[in-house]
């Protein structure tokens, strides 16, 4: 049914009456806001990695290189704020889960369309005021991305500001998460009941929940920062008996479920394409949607493992690495089910599965040395050192950038109905793993021997590793370049894609690439389950 | 939804329900003076938790709205109460 209506698409439709630039910057399409994200969010992942290779490069050799100390502790924290706040939080959601959960389950577009534009628009002046925050008189913020008290309320730079740019962005993730929930409850299509949805809902639904809950923690916390920066009343400054662990709390109590927004949409990712490519349906559906919402709910019970060293109490401590180790349990249980999938399938080693491929090695790492950072007695040792840096890049950037990419490779002939190169989607697997490793592995062994973190130069004998570790980075970054400049090559030049190509059978390749404006021609009736692949029979042929 | 909120609060309810948070805003200020030893922390807590009911029961209607809804703010609230519950872990024994 599909390619025979392909002429007409969302690109070529639009739900207003402009043309040109005003019908995006008007649209109430789920999959054009989607797309407007992927180019905001792109803008500043590029913006955070060209910061990351100047600190990088920095560290090249002991001693000052290209910049002075005060700039590479500005550059650390923007490189943090940008990567955290305008990068990985709202990457997998906003773009791709505003491009599919509709399609996904059968919906025209989200239950609220004018509040999802109005997500973007208030994510994009967050932003614009992080970049606001830089130029004026004071400078750009030099605390981390943490803003951790006292210095945040002491330093001169403009932290209120971009404090307030945190802020801001919080709520487009609440309007954005409030939007899925009720999207998901709502509008779903006929037959299709919550264990019928495609993994990737579940987990952006479980997403969507702590986007919702723990968000308004942070935005409290962030406004007492900023009357505790104007007025001096004393909630968190101890010259003012105010309590500086109480900050490390609240920043804590949302910035450890967000590292959880990060990651499960990435798992759901995950969860679509290695059963696409392995021509099998997932092991374990309901496992794994319900270890998405036990990682959301437990996500919120282990925040305080970032602060065993803060001074807080005994007792907290033993009970929060306690806690530490049972959230390994549901991810476990998704990592086992992803490998038990591929187990006798008949897999396809396309880009996008080779992608994946490269996350569970990566993610493994990430995962298996938090452990580590979880035990009391090892997490003493390693506290502020490059093991955490290299723990939370594998984990983040690993985990999270690396499904970016997979996901990019998977939905990029349904986004934009175009095919990549194919020979250059491996080589860049490849290259993106050789780099990667060499980038972030030293790090775990320079702070398994004392480097410690946010440090601008550094004692002679961890110059190997550190040279190491930077021309990692030139790999890393060439090759996302590289990814990049064939992708764009694809849009193009690339050979038109089929409504299919990869013989998936969720329900967005039952339809056009690119999509027709509301998606479907009738919303479907639901009578498979998500992975069925004796649909594909049925699909060729229609 | 919309069927669901049919349901109309008289005028006298939303004012007692008003006199009723001035005076636990008027007992939480009073009290703030008052050292209960380690109790303090508890009856503020309590009496916000009263306040918050009545607001998200009365004034936010869920009281009368769908069961779905009344599942999601359990969830919201049990989740804060873990949060306050571990966060004492740290501060009672500190």
């Amino acid at each position: 049914m599909a390619d025979a209506v392909a002429v007409k698409n969302f690109y070529n439709q639009s739900t207003n009456k402009h043309t040109g630039i005003l019908s995006w910057l008007l649209t109430k399409d789920h999959k054009r806001i989607g797309l407007m994200y992927m180019v905001a969010i792109l803008t500043f992942f590029v913006v955070g990695m060209l910061i990351g290779i100047l600190m990088r490069l920095e560290l090249i050799a002991p001693g000052r290189t290209i910049m002075s100390a005060q700039t590479y502790n500005s550059l650390f924290t923007l490189h943090g704020v940008i990567m955290i706040f305008l990068f990985i939080i709202p990457g997998l959601p906003a773009i791709f889960g505003n491009f599919f959960l509709p399609i996904q389950i059968g919906a025209e577009d989200v239950a609220f369309p004018r509040l999802n534009l109005l997500s973007w628009y208030v994510y994009i002046v967050g932003a614009i005021l992080v970049i606001v925050s830089l130029f004026l008189p004071g400078g750009p913020i030099d605390t981390g991305w943490t803003f951790y008290i006292p210095y945040s309320v002491r330093s001169s730079t403009n932290i209120s500001m971009a404090l307030f740019a945190a802020f801001v962005l919080g709520f487009s993730s609440i309007l954005t998460g409030i939007n899925f929930i009720t999207t998901v409850h709502r509008l779903r299509a006929p037959g299709m009941g919550f264990f019928k949805m495609p993994l990737f809902v579940w987990a952006t639904y479980a997403t969507a929940w702590i986007q919702v809950i723990a968000t308004p923690v942070i935005a409290i916390t962030i406004l007492l920062v900023i009357i505790e920066r104007a007025f001096g009343v004393g909630i968190f400054d101890p010259a003012l008996g105010g309590d500086p662990i109480l900050f490390q709390h609240l920043f804590w109590i949302y910035s450890h479920p967000a590292v959880y927004i990060m990651i499960l949409p990435a798992m759901g990712v995950v969860s679509e394409i290695i059963p696409t490519f392995s021509r099998r349906t997932i092991f374990g559906y309901k496992q794994i949607a319900y270890s998405s919402l036990a990682i959301a709910f437990i996500g919120y019970l282990v925040w305080a493992h970032h602060m065993f060293s803060s001074g807080m109490s005994d007792t907290a401590r033993w009970i929060f690495s306690l806690l530490t180790f049972i959230v390994a349990l549901p991810s476990g249980v998704k990592i086992f089910n992803w490998v038990a999938t591929m187990y006798k399938g008949s897999i396809d080693p396309k880009p996008p599965f080779l992608w994946v491929m490269n996350f569970i090695f990566l993610f493994s790492i990430g995962g298996l040395t938090g452990l580590v950072l979880g035990s009391l007695a090892t997490d003493i040792h390693l506290t502020d050192t490059y093991f955490v840096v290299a723990h939370f890049h594998y984990v983040m950037f690993g985990g999270t950038g690396t499904i970016f990419f997979a996901a990019l490779h998977y939905w990029f002939p349904k986004m934009f109905g175009k095919m990549y190169n194919m020979k250059f989607a491996r080589i860049a697997v490849v290259l993106y793993f050789i780099g990667f490793n060499m980038l972030y592995f030293p790090k775990f062994i320079m702070g398994y021997m004392g480097m410690p973190r946010r440090y601008y130069d550094y004692l002679p004998q961890f110059t190997t590793l550190q040279e190491i570790s930077t021309i990692g980075s030139w790999i890393l970054v060439g090759t996302i370049f590289f990814i990049f400049g064939y992708l764009f090559h694809a849009l193009r030049k690339g050979k038109k894609a089929t409504s299919n190509p990869w013989g998936g059978v969720t329900l967005e390749w039952h339809i056009p690439s690119p999509p027709p404006l509301e998606n479907f021609e009738k919303i479907p009736t639901i009578t498979h389950e998500p992975y069925d692949f004796s649909q594909l029979k049925e699909m060729k042929d229609e | 939804m919309s069927e669901n909120n049919k349901h109309h609060i008289s005028y006298g309810t939303y004012i007692l329900v008003w006199a009723a948070l001035i005076a636990f805003t008027s007992i939480t200020v009073t009290i703030a003076g008052v050292s209960l030893g380690r109790y303090t922390l508890f009856i503020a807590l309590s009496i916000a938790a009263i306040k918050s009911a009545l607001v998200i029961n009365i004034f936010m209607h869920i009281k009368f709205d769908e069961p779905i809804f009344k599942v999601f703010l359990g969830i919201s609230g049990a989740t804060l109460f873990i949060i306050f519950l571990l966060t004492f872990f740290d501060y009672i024994y500190r």
